[in-house]
This record gives structure tokens, C-alpha cells and sequence, in this order.
């Protein structure tokens, strides 16, 4: 099935004047796979029938937004990544009497918690806030509960372990049935909230932002201008970490930042 | 056959088996091949740029991962990182994603096929090798709806022969061959 590149940017332009969700500054093959699957799925023919029951009825809307955002995520993904936070951004962030964190596109949660578990280790949780958002609202409600797969534990504990943890993983979280249920201490210093990266503003200045595998998702305007977004609420010499296929290419501010570890793809303000 | 059509991307998938089938099909390519060549080739999300030495040795052209919004240029040979699906667009760059496994593969030999297949249509030539799912048959599939051309490594050569098989199976395969003949078909292929 092909979709006809007209009826495609009317869906998109209708999405945005209906419901205010941007999509058009997205890669635009991914965007289609997902609404060629979706169509699929329900057995939709035709765009401009997709489009009149997503105007008509705000569920269906629900239910195709979630299948447009990509919330699949792990802990500790990218081992090297947490590794390198530990090594060479942690003892910069301990300096400060007061840490912000945003974590850009969180997702179900997986992320914030690999992260406060690294914090708390480094024992500057407390002093931390991390503000986790993402466009998802779905995804948000999980990542609160903070109550995952039971079955997902052992590939974490090993990405953990990778990661350069010391301590045992499953202290972190208790069991249930299959699920597990990740610890309070973890949670209390962190704020969920609905933050749009396509449309919405600066909130807060921060000494570390973390933004992986969402730019991927962008097309290169956009990639831009959620760059630009960063930078500007870094504080100076705040650290901005993105995913291991992610770089500040298309960035206006590239010169702006300095490599702390050009693999792991993580950068520090510099102007 | 090649004759007087202008073909303009070779795409290739394979798995279980894939490297030596790969390295056959990489040393016999003509020296001064003139198409991109995009390679999906199932791996470890561990093995970062083993895969990519090893076929490097290969072959004078040069042996890249895709990176995303890269623009796809004649006479290079590109891989799937591993751990990311491949996505052509149709300005002829590339995508990535983390979107969920498909035929339990990231990077699915169908997605990027599929997305190759709307974005290069009769100008594309896909290639399913050995392997041991049925991944690309789908894509196969498409890339012959869009009129591409396809083929099929013989399963009877092939050191894992159910993906080849499953491709043939969708009734989308023009030609199946040994590496010998594929080799043989894309060395006729003219310059552009
Ligand atoms: C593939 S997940 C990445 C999750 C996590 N950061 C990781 O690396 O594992 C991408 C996330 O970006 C979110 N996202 C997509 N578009 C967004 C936007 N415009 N603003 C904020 N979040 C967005 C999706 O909802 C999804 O949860």
C-alpha cells in the first residue's frame, strides 16, 4: 500500500488544527509505516477514512497517537552510555548544591529510573530533581506506577551490571507476581509531566539533559529547533546526552557545545 | 534482465549464514560497481563495527554503517547498524528508529526493503540470502509490486534456506540463482 503524499499532509495538517499535535517535522518514512500499520490493523483502506474518524471521534484519536510515538525503551540501554555518565559527568554534576535533570521523551520510564539508580549511587539523588517528559500520556501513566515486566529484569540487571553498577540490581525494586515495582526512594525526585518537543517551550534551566532516540525520529528543521531548545536551558557548562546513533549535526549551536565522549554521544555547553 | 533498464540501488538481506554469502557477492563485484549497495544483515546489537571490518576486507568500495539523514551515494556499500531498523526516505536518505523488532529482527530485512521499494520503485534490485526466518519476504513482495526486481538465493545452495524460501513462496521472485549467478546479474548491470 502507498499513501498518496497529498492526502498524507492533509491527515498531518488536520491532526495539528484539531487535536494540536505537530507531526509534520517528523521522518516521514517511519510516520507512514506506522499509519500503513495502523490502517492495517483496522482495517482502513483509504487516508481520508482514517482522517474523518480520528476528527470524528477523540478515542480513536487516543489510540492513534499512541501508535504514532514509539515508546519502546529498556534500562540501562546502551550500557556504555550510563558508563560514561558515571565516569565523566556524575563528580562535574556533585559540585552543584542543587542538580536539574530533564529527561526529553522518557517514554515508559525505563530511563529515568537507570538514571536515579546512577544518581543515588553517586549519592546525589537527593539534592536531584529530574523532570521527565515526554508527548506520550499513556506512556507517562506507566512510567509513575514505575511497575514493569518481571520477565524484562535478568537483560536489565545484565545492561546494569554493564553499566558499572557495583550493588545488587534487585535491591532497586520488589517483586509481584510478574511484575515488579521500582522503589520509592527512587521516585521521589522525580516529576512526570506532558512536554511537546515540536511545539512547546523552555521550562527550566538544567545541568543535564537527556534526549535519546527521539531525534531520529525528526527531520532535520525540527532536529534544529529541539537543539536550540536545549541549549537553552542548559546551564553554562550543563551537560546534554543523546542517543549512540544522535549527534548535534544539524544543530545551529553546534560550536556551542564540547565532545565529552564523542561515542557515547555526550556534550557539555560551552557557549 | 539489467539490458537497457536503469537500475539505481541494490538492496540486500540476509541472516544465519549471510557473512560468507555476503563476502562472495562483495569480491565479485565489478570494481568500479556504480550503485549504492544497502545490506541488511541480522547481528548481535553488541558486534557495533565487526561486520563492517570484516566486509571491508572485502572489497575496494568503501564498506559504511548508514547513519541517519545520510544521503545515499553511488558506489558505497551501506550496513544496518545493529539494534536500529533502516528506513529509506523517499529524498534517498536514510532513517533510523528503535520502532519494535519485526520478524523478531532489528534491523528487519523487511522494513528497509519496503521503504526502499517506494522510494527507488522500478529502479531497485532486491536480493534475499540465507537465513533462517522468513524476514524479507514481505519487502520482496513489495519491491516487486512497485516494480523492482527481485531475486532469491537458490535455497538448494544456500546454507540456510528458508528465508530465501519464504520469499519465493510470495510468487515475487523474478530470478532465483547461486551467489555465482547474482554475481554474474549485477555485474552486467550497466554504468550509469
Ligand atoms: C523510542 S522512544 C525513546 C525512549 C528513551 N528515551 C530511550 O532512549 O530508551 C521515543 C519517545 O519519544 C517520544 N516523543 C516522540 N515525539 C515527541 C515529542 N514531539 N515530544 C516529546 N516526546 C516525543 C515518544 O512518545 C517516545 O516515548
Amino acid at each position: 500500500m502507498e499513501l498518496d503524499n497529498g492526502a498524507f499532509r492533509n491527515l498531518l495538517k488536520a491532526v495539528h488544527s484539531s487535536y494540536g499535535y505537530d507531526f509534520t517535522g517528523y521522518a516521514e518514512a517511519s510516520v507512514k509505516r506506522r499509519i500503513i500499520h495502523y490502517m492495517g490493523m483496522h482495517r482502513i483502506n483509504e487516508l481520508a477514512d482514517l482522517q474523518s474518524l480520528i476528527l470524528r471521534d477523540e478515542n480513536i484519536f487516543r489510540d492513534f497517537l499512541q501508535e504514532l510515538s514509539v515508546t519502546v525503551t529498556e534500562m540501562f540501554r546502551d550500557p556504555g552510555f550510563y558508563k560514561s555518565l558515571r565516569e565523566k559527568v556524575v563528580e562535574r554534576l556533585a559540585t552543584y548544591p542543587f542538580i536539574k535533570v530533564w529527561v526529553a521523551g522518557c517514554a515508559t520510564g525505563e530511563e529515568v529510573y537507570s538514571l536515579a539508580i546512577l544518581f543515588k549511587e553517586a549519592g546525589i539523588l537527593d539534592r536531584s530533581v529530574i523532570y521527565a517528559t515526554d508527548i506520550n500520556q499513556q506512556s507517562l501513566q506507566i512510567a509513575k506506577d514505575g511497575m514493569y515486566d518481571a520477565s524484562s529484569m535478568k537483560a536489565y540487571t545484565g545492561n546494569y551490571q554493564k553499566s558499572g553498577g557495583t550493588g545488587s540490581f534487585s535491591q532497586y525494586y520488589m517483586s509481584k507476581y510478574n511484575s515488579v515495582m521500582f522503589d520509592r526512594s527512587l521516585k521521589q525526585n522525580i516529576v512526570f509531566s506532558a512536554h511537546n518537543l515540536a511545539m512547546d517551550k523552555a521550562f527550566n534551566e538544567f545541568q543535564l539533559i537527556l534526549c535519546r532516540n527521539v531525534l531520529i525520529y525528526f527531520n532535520q528543521e525540527l532536529q534544529k529547533r529541539v537543539l536550540d531548545l536545549f541549549h537553552g536551558s542548559l546551564c553554562m557548562f550543563g551537560y546534554l546526552g543523546l542517543g549512540n546513533k544522535e549527534s548535534l549535526r544539524f544543530g545551529a549551536q553546534q560550536r556551542s557545545f564540547e565532545e565529552v565522549d564523542r561515542k557515547e554521544r555526550i556534550y557539555m555547553k560551552i557557549k | 534482465m539489467p539490458g537497457g533498464k536503469r537500475y539505481e540501488a541494490i538492496v540486500i538481506g540476509a541472516s544465519a549464514g549471510g557473512l560468507h554469502a555476503l563476502f562472495y557477492i562483495l569480491e565479485h563485484l565489478p570494481e568500479k560497481f556504480s550503485l549504492p549497495v544497502i545490506i541488511v544483515q541480522h547481528r548481535m546489537a553488541e558486534q557495533h563495527e565487526l561486520l563492517e571490518e570484516l566486509l571491508q576486507s572485502k572489497t575496494g568500495m568503501i564498506v559504511k554503517q548508514a547513519d541517519e539523514k545520510e544521503s545515499i551515494e553511488k558506489g558505497i556499500i551501506y550496513l544496518a547498524p545493529p539494534g536500529y531498523h533502516l528506513l529509506i526516505e523517499t529524498d534517498r536518505t536514510f532513517s533510523l528508529t528503535v520502532d519494535q523488532p519485526v520478524s523478531y529482527s532489528r534491523p528487519s530485512v523487511d522494513v528497509m526493503f519496503e521503504t526502499a521499494a517506494v522510494a527507488y520503485r522500478e529502479g531497485l534490485v532486491g536480493i534475499i540470502l540465507t537465513g533462517a526466518n522468513r524476514d524479507g519476504a514481505a519487502g520482496i513482495k513489495r519491491i516487486s509490486d512497485y516494480g523492482g526486481f527481485t531475486i532469491a538465493q537458490d535455497p538448494a545452495e544456500a546454507q540456510f534456506p528458508s528465508m530465501p524460501a519464504a520469499a519465493i513462496a510470495t510468487k515475487s521472485v523474478k530470478k532465483v540463482g547461486t551467489l555465482k549467478e547474482i554475481s554474474f546479474f549485477l555485474s552486467k548491470i550497466p554504468e550509469v
